[in-house]
């Protein structure tokens, strides 16, 4: 009985809904379909989204690391406040952490005061679409990296470093390797979570047509537009591409998992 | 016999390398609180900054505006049927994952965590493409006068989708760990199916439910993608909060923006703290239990 509940209940909330972007795209005709998907101010969308997304998550993997280090490793006071602030990115609700990171990179904003002279502008730029997505992607790195790095045999690191191995190259050599995996799952997490983010970015990026209109934004102007058709044609490699992404991911872990069960 | 030993043995210096690195220890916790610093909590803080930047009394009148008590009111009528459902669905599908074997439990899984993968603002598109006005049921649900796109329904549906995963995946894992030994033991006693999950399963489960009601609690509330496609944006009828800071952030409204907000981040930031408090709650229980094996 549970399972029949579970079944209607998916079917109705997940995969009718879901299904709904295919019946529409399928109906539309190939023709028009590429045409609504590739116009040139969707590509340069796909450019920017994509762009931002990368730089976020080539940011978020090192200060992530950073920080799962610090906190896997380290003794100090505050490490408690410290390890639960990491996850104010997933409590925060995107469109706060919008509007609050916009007032903070406007020119005279706290932080915009200060860069806008040395001739950085980040709000209503492609910098602030990375800095948002920067900041929602961040715990995804840190909470990948982290147990792996607290479960690491010091064992290993103690022989790297008495056979003369000096700090950087325990690290190097010794303990990245072992992270590896784990940190690129994050930063593949992410890097996903950023290309279909939303609220976070769209206070803060300007929205300008061919400029720092962001893949999502698109959708939402088609649809304002009673374009559902163009709208649905962009939902649709938005879903494609994201659903490649995320099974990488879980083929990745997957690795990981038999990895470490090797090891053991 | 002595043996001569190429590894030279640990010198004390060695040891006390390993253990705190030194100067490096300090730069990197240094460089890990700044960094948190401008990039997590300077956000949190130019919320009540902004908030409060005409004093308490603008904050205070702007909470009690009528058009923000309202969306208050909508965000928790949304999340209060959202995340009851998902309580629901997520019992029953991490019942029948974790106590039987049935064909496509695999299958079940995947589908659980499809719409983590799907964009907010796609997840708001899909009811729009099946319930607007031009979708599938749009010209039988005009025809019967009932509006779900631009009305409360949409919403409720937009916040149910996004918040399908967060209980069942907490559950799912936490319950195959425990097994099905004592549930077992209880039918062996005669205990019937509901006396079952009551008595035996539920107890077991309570923190880990908790867990996941406050994750989807909070995505629930503060979800501004799919709602924002749904609600159609009518001022004290479909704004949930975080949309109604998102209208009053673009009149430039700031301090009103900022009032609204502040809400949402004392929610976030009690989340938090529940959060880890329930971690703290459940990592000590893991400890009690595996204790009594060891003994």
């Amino acid at each position: 009985m549970s399972l029949g509940f579970a079944m209607a209940y998916l079917s109705f909330l997940v995969l009718i809904p879901l299904s709904s972007v295919i019946f529409k795209s399928s109906s539309m005709g190939w023709t028009h379909f590429w045409a609504a998907a590739i116009a040139p101010r969707v590509l340069a969308s796909y450019r920017l989204t994509i762009g931002a997304s990368l730089a976020a998550a080539a940011i978020n993997s090192v200060s992530g690391l950073l920080v799962a280090w610090v906190l896997a490793r380290y003794e100090f006071p505050g490490r408690r406040f410290v390890d639960a602030v990491v996850d104010l990115p997933f409590a925060l609700p995107t469109a706060v952490a919008g509007i609050a990171l916009t007032s903070l990179y406007v020119g005279n904003g706290w932080l915009g005061r200060f860069l806008q002279p040395h001739g950085i502008e980040v709000a209503f730029k492609p910098l602030g679409i990375v800095v948002a997505l920067a900041f929602v992607g961040f715990p995804f790195v840190v909470r990948s990296v982290q147990p792996i790095l607290q479960d690491l045999d010091k064992g290993f690191e103690e022989a790297a470093a008495s056979l003369g191995a000096n700090s950087w190259q325990t690290f190097y050599r010794v303990i990245f390797p072992s992270i590896f995996p784990a940190l690129l799952t994050g930063t593949a997490l992410a890097f996903a979570r950023a290309l279909g983010e939303y609220g976070s970015v769209i206070f803060i990026a300007g929205n300008m047509p061919m400029h720092t209109e962001i893949t999502s934004l698109l959708i939402i102007s088609k649809l304002e537009q009673y374009d559902y058709a163009g709208a649905t044609a962009i939902a649709t490699v938005m879903l494609v591409a994201s659903f490649i992404l995320l099974l990488s991911i879980n083929l990745l872990q997957a690795r990981i998992r038999r990895h470490q069960e090797a090891g053991v | 016999m002595r043996v001569a030993i190429s590894v030279p043995a640990q010198t004390p210096a060695t040891r006390a390398k390993i253990a705190n690195g030194g100067l490096l220890r300090v730069l990197l916790i240094g460089a890990a609180f700044l960094y948190l610093a401008f990039f997590l909590l300077l956000p949190l803080a130019v919320v009540f900054a902004q908030a409060f930047a005409k004093g308490a009394q603008a904050y205070f009148s702007a909470i009690s505006d009528q058009e923000t008590l309202s969306a208050v009111k909508l965000t928790f009528i949304a999340a209060g049927i959202a995340v009851p459902l998902n309580l629901l669905f997520g019992l029953a599908s991490a019942w029948c994952i974790t106590k039987f074997n049935f064909r496509g439990k695999n299958v079940l899984i995947t589908l659980i965590d499809l719409p983590l993968a799907v964009s907010p603002v796609v997840s708001g598109l899909i009811f729009v493409l099946v319930f607007g006005l031009h979708g599938w049921f749009g010209k039988w649900l005009d025809a019967h006068n009932i509006q779900i796109i631009f009305a409360v329904p949409g919403i409720v549906l937009a916040t149910a989708f996004v918040t399908v995963p967060f209980i069942a995946r907490e559950l799912i894992p936490f319950m195959q760990s425990q097994g099905t030994e004592e549930e077992e033991a209880a039918a062996v006693l005669g205990a019937g199916g509901w006396q079952i999950f009551f008595r035996v399963t539920l107890p077991n489960i309570k923190w880990s439910l908790l867990y996941g009601v406050i994750l989807a609690t909070s995505r629930a509330v503060g979800e501004f993608g799919a709602v924002s496609v749904v609600s159609g944006h009518i001022r004290g009828e479909t704004t949930t909060l975080p949309l109604h800071a998102e209208i009053l952030y673009n009149e430039y409204n700031f301090v009103a923006a900022f009032t609204a907000a502040s809400l949402l981040t004392l929610l976030a930031v009690i989340t938090l703290i529940v959060k880890k408090f329930v971690e703290w709650k459940t990592e000590h229980r893991n400890e009690s239990a595996v204790l009594p094996e060891q003994a």
